[in-house]
């Protein structure tokens, strides 16, 4: 009985402390479900975005590079479908088969196969190596019909940078290449966008707009598992191809600059003398910036920088030589705006000029006689700017030299490489070299050597300035989003006024007291190129649609010797690197003027034997391609 | 008595079948069903190893489950001290030869599968205890000697496991015990004062932790502090659960799983990729089913006659209780990590072995319920 009760009371107080447990139990489980709740409902977008940011990763691609133009529409820098060879170390069965098959099939060398192996180790499985970065198509076909027995290799489409007319622009878009780290920190921009394997402007305008060009990423987004391997994609981003770029040149021409200078060192400029729109700028010898995009092998870059004609040298911008004669337009306008002479002023030339027991030869040894403005500039008399340069003086003539744009950069920032030159001044000498000026400086100053130096461009803005009757141009490049016309630009100036683009105001850029003066000038000019004796007489055009007016210059590289002034050597008989640089300047039609253009050969002796030869040549086609350029004034009919 | 005694013996075969407790016995069974389900979708929408083995753990547990139950209950009240002892010298064999597998000692090779008797422990301390506080007159119960030999019962096998090392194996077999002390009629004051001591003791107990087991302490306090590293777990499994909403991403569609980040998707974290994929619809859907477990082995002990069948109800109740909790919380984010499987649901073989066995029990109580063991 004890026993029992004692069984019930067990009973009792077990039942108790069950149902207070049981209670419990109630409490915790509804405290779970809330907790459930705050996380699954309350938070669940939270969780939703981490869950997302775990599983999908994006795969930034190279952006597009926008194309560039000629003025005519025709792309000059584009873009090319080229074929690559991919790697996914993880699908292959035998590494060092597929390796031995790729290189007997494609012919890699033995250093690439050590980089293919380095890349394998430090990268992940499913991450690809770019084995080839531009198969041929045979090389393409080859692979393809082999593809069964490689397993693991994945032959890709790409796009990359490519230039149609190879050799012709080199020195104006300058080429593109893998970025090094120093340009990724540089430009933040290319380190928003940056991806391997892109590639960036390294040198002229792709380098200078590469802000512009550079396009916008196209993106993938991937998911993938917690150890970043991509299991499908979900959805592709395109990118935005950057702008398009429409420059001032004209391939036609610029290619007959190439063709003119072919196998000289030398520099061709041509100008628009009322818009400054560059019609031709190029630099000889020039080379191939294709060679570039996939890596230079290490032969074809000696090449290039061992070529003694220096075809890395923008020789347009940042070569610098002394004008010589072209110089002495500038030195008959000066002397005739400070009214140092008038037309009948007169020199009698012996051959040489005596100054201070220091003889100045005249390249004429027997002399020209007495010789007026005109007379002196058709054959180019030097004793005549001798005189003039003594009585004008260096100063008055470094202020009108500056004038017309030497010793001033005139693409502005545009080309990093681009040198402003040199024209010298009493003030500049006693700054920089400390010393007084001495008068037969101002004698060599006239006639374009001593300090003097020049670059081509700066020549030919020169000459466009003296041809449009005296109005500064800004020259440029690149064509703007409301391209002023050819008639309006012409028209603002003649109005004596200059319509600014980029301030949108209309300037006073009268480089001039008096324009007849422009106009003696013009005529000088005209003479030394179409008159009987002119210096480039040989090389004139009759028709008048075609004639244009020059001057000739023959810049010496050191000085003559005596000994040698009386051998008076043939050009074949002196060394290369001795001989004078030959240079041009004009402008045409003299009716109605519209281009200028400026020309050296470097060491090509006379500029009216080598320099004025290649004008005549290019002037009928600048002419002939006028009218067409007038028709393609607005941009946004051309199609690309 | 005795007479009612030989009745109950001669229960027929199919009046035990028919005694079996059924809805007991279907909720079990839809556990198992979607325990493969979800074991089918951790191994990515394929028949893997995973799914097989428990598929066929199941397939061999659950049969043994209904022979457990067929057996009187008086019977496995009276095997419940050699079953403990047994089951002390598995964990005492495992001790020293027992298969090593990341840092500790815990498995037997039994060559058809390998066993983790501290598993079984959690079975066989209820029993024992139960037994005990079944035999022991209730003017006892708080008695030195008494609480002496309770106190051993539960400390030895702690101590074995503790030594594994597997501390949240051990601190459920210590809450299992404890709750049949408790049940048992143990004075309450005992535990407030055991609980006050283990506050006060807690930062030297704190001290004796090993390095990793204080790392998961202080990543419970703040996931944040190492993202990738020991905070790894939680972060991503909070992520997953979170990410669920109210009705899930759908079966075979939880990325958190399917893409790998969560960990140990298998065992212990299997709720974190059952809520990513069923919500929070889902989730309270499985916590019902539990309850409903849980509330038929109450009902099963309170009709039982015996304070034996009761005790091992109402313990084994509290034990399955305090599994899904401890394992909920743990990932949820409430509790620091500790190795503890929820049941059924979880793969791994020992701890469906020790929780099929006890439901049998259960089932052996019920076809029993009128059995009164002396």
């Amino acid at each position: 009985m004890i026993k029992s009760n004692s069984g019930i009371r067990k009973t009792d107080v077990i039942n108790r402390r069950m149902f207070i447990i049981g209670a419990a139990k109630v409490v915790v489980f509804v405290g779970i479900i809330a907790r459930l709740f705050s996380l699954q409902i309350n938070e669940n977008k939270k969780y939703l975005t981490l869950s997302d940011k775990n599983r999908i990763r994006e795969w930034k691609l190279p952006p597009t590079r926008g194309n560039i133009v000629d003025y005519f529409g025709n792309v000059i820098a584009g873009n090319l479908k080229v074929y690559q060879l991919h790697i996914i170390p993880e699908q292959v069965e035998n590494f060092n088969y597929l390796l031995v098959r790729l290189k007997n099939l494609l012919n890699l060398s033995d250093k690439r196969i050590a980089r293919i192996n380095k890349l394998k180790a430090e990268l992940k499985p499913w991450d690809s190596i770019i084995v080839s970065e531009n198969l041929s198509w045979s090389q393409f076909v080859k692979i393809n019909n082999y593809l069964y027995d490689l397993v693991g290799v994945k032959p890709v489409m790409t796009i990359s940078r490519n230039y149609p007319f190879n050799d012709v622009y080199t020195h104006v878009l300058g080429y593109v290449s893998q970025p090094n780290e120093q340009e990724i920190l540089e430009n933040e921009t290319i380190q928003e966008r940056f991806v391997p394997g892109m590639k960036i402007g390294k040198l002229g305008l792709e380098k200078r707009l590469e802000n512009h060009l550079i396009g916008t990423n196209a993106i993938q987004r991937y998911e993938v598992n917690a150890y970043g391997k991509r299991i499908n994609q979900l959805e592709h981003q395109k990118g935005e191809q950057g702008s398009k770029i429409r420059l001032t040149v004209d391939t036609e021409i610029q290619k007959a600059c190439g063709e003119l200078l072919n196998e000289k060192a030398g520099s061709i400029s041509v100008m628009d003398i009322y818009t400054g729109d560059i019609i031709a700028m190029y630099s000889s010898p020039s080379y191939n910036p294709n060679l570039f995009l996939f890596g230079i092998s290490q032969d074809e870059w000696q090449l290039i920088r061992n070529n003694p004609l220096k075809p890395l040298i923008n020789k347009t911008l940042s070569g610098l030589y002394s004008p010589g004669s072209t110089i002495k337009p500038i030195v008959a306008l000066s002397a005739l705006e400070n009214k140092v002479i008038d037309t009948k002023f007169k020199v009698k030339c012996t051959g040489k000029m005596e100054l201070y027991g220091q003889t100045f030869h005249c390249w004429k040894e027997k002399g020209h006689g007495w010789v007026s403005l005109k007379n002196a500039m058709k054959q180019s008399c030097d004793t005549y700017f001798y005189e003039v340069a003594r009585l004008l003086g260096v100063d008055r003539l470094n202020i009108t030299a500056e004038k017309f744009g030497l010793g001033k950069k005139v693409l502005g920032d545009y080309f990093d490489n681009e040198k402003k030159g040199l024209f010298p001044n009493t003030k500049w000498k006693k700054n920089n070299l400390g010393k007084g000026w001495v008068l037969g400086e101002t004698l060599i100053t006239g006639i374009g050597q001593g300090y003097i130096q020049s670059t081509p461009l700066q020549l030919c803005m020169m000459t466009a300035q003296i041809a449009n009757g005296g109005y500064a141009i800004k020259p440029k490049i690149i064509v703007d989003s409301n391209p002023i016309s050819y008639e309006d630009a012409k028209q603002s100036m003649e109005s004596g006024l200059l319509f600014d683009t980029d301030s949108e105001e209309l300037l006073d850029k009268k480089l001039f007291k008096n324009q007849k003066n422009i106009k003696i000038v013009q005529e000088a000019m005209f003479a030394s190129t179409n008159e009987r004796f002119g210096t480039s007489y040989k090389s004139r055009i009759d028709d008048p649609k075609y004639q244009f007016a020059g001057k000739t210059g023959t810049a010496q590289v050191k000085r003559i010797s005596k000994r040698e002034r009386e051998l008076d050597l043939e050009l074949e008989q002196i060394p290369y690197k001795d001989r004078d640089h030959a240079l041009y300047v004009a402008y045409g039609p003299y009716v109605n003027p519209r281009y200028a253009l400026s020309i050296i050969v470097e060491h090509g002796g006379s500029g009216s034997k080598a320099a004025a030869p290649i004008a005549k040549k290019l002037f009928k086609l600048i002419i002939d391609r006028h009218d067409l350029r007038n028709k393609q004034s607005n941009f946004e009919r051309i199609t690309v | 008595m005795f007479q009612h005694d030989r009745l109950s013996n001669e229960i027929t075969l199919f009046q035990k079948i028919k005694n079996l407790d059924y809805i007991l016995l279907i909720s079990v069974i839809l556990l198992s069903a979607l325990s493969v389900f979800v074991m089918y979708s951790t191994d990515g929408g394929e028949i893997l190893f995973h799914t097989k083995n428990h598929f066929v753990k199941l397939a061999v547990f659950f049969p043994l489950m209904i022979f457990v139950a067929f057996f009187n209950i008086k019977f496995w009240h009276n095997f419940s001290y050699i079953i403990y002892l047994i089951v002390i010298l598995l964990l005492i064999y495992v001790s020293f030869f027992g298969i090593k597998s990341s840092g500790s000692q815990r498995w037997m090779d039994l060559y058809l599968f390998v066993l983790q008797p501290s598993e079984l422990m959690k079975i066989a301390i209820i029993m024992c205890l139960a037994k005990y506080f079944h035999r022991i007159k209730i003017e006892n119960v708080n008695s030195f000697t008494s609480i002496t030999i309770v106190l051993s019962i539960i400390i030895i096998p702690v101590i074995f496991v503790i030594a594994q090392p597997d501390l949240g194996t051990s601190i459920l077999i210590a809450l299992s015990g404890l709750i049949i002390l408790w049940l048992g009629g143990m004075k309450i004051k005992y535990f407030i004062y055991s609980f006050i001591t283990f506050l006060i003791s807690l930062p030297f107990i704190i001290s004796f932790l090993k390095p990793y087991q204080k790392l998961r302490i202080l990543t419970f306090l703040d996931p944040d502090r190492d993202p990738l590293g020991a905070g790894y777990q939680i972060i991503q499994s909070k992520i997953a659960i979170g990410s669920g909403g109210l009705n899930g991403k759908g079966f075979l569609k939880g990325t958190q799983s399917y893409l790998d980040f969560l960990p140990e998707k298998h065992t212990d974290f299997i709720f974190t990729l059952f809520s990513e994929e069923f919500g929070f619809i889902g989730s309270v859907g499985l916590l019902i089913l539990y309850s409903i477990i849980i509330f038929r082995i109450l009902r099963i002990g309170a009709i039982s006659r015996s304070n034996f069948a009761r005790l091992f109800c109402f313990g084994y109740a509290f034990a399955i209780f305090i599994y899904i909790v401890v394992n909920l919380s743990m990932v949820l984010g409430l509790l620091p990590i500790v190795g503890s499987p929820l049941p059924i649901m979880s793969y791994g073989g020992s701890s469906m072995l020790a929780t099929m066995i006890g439901f049998g029990i259960v089932l052996s109580a019920k076809i029993n319920h009128k059995q009164m063991i002396a």
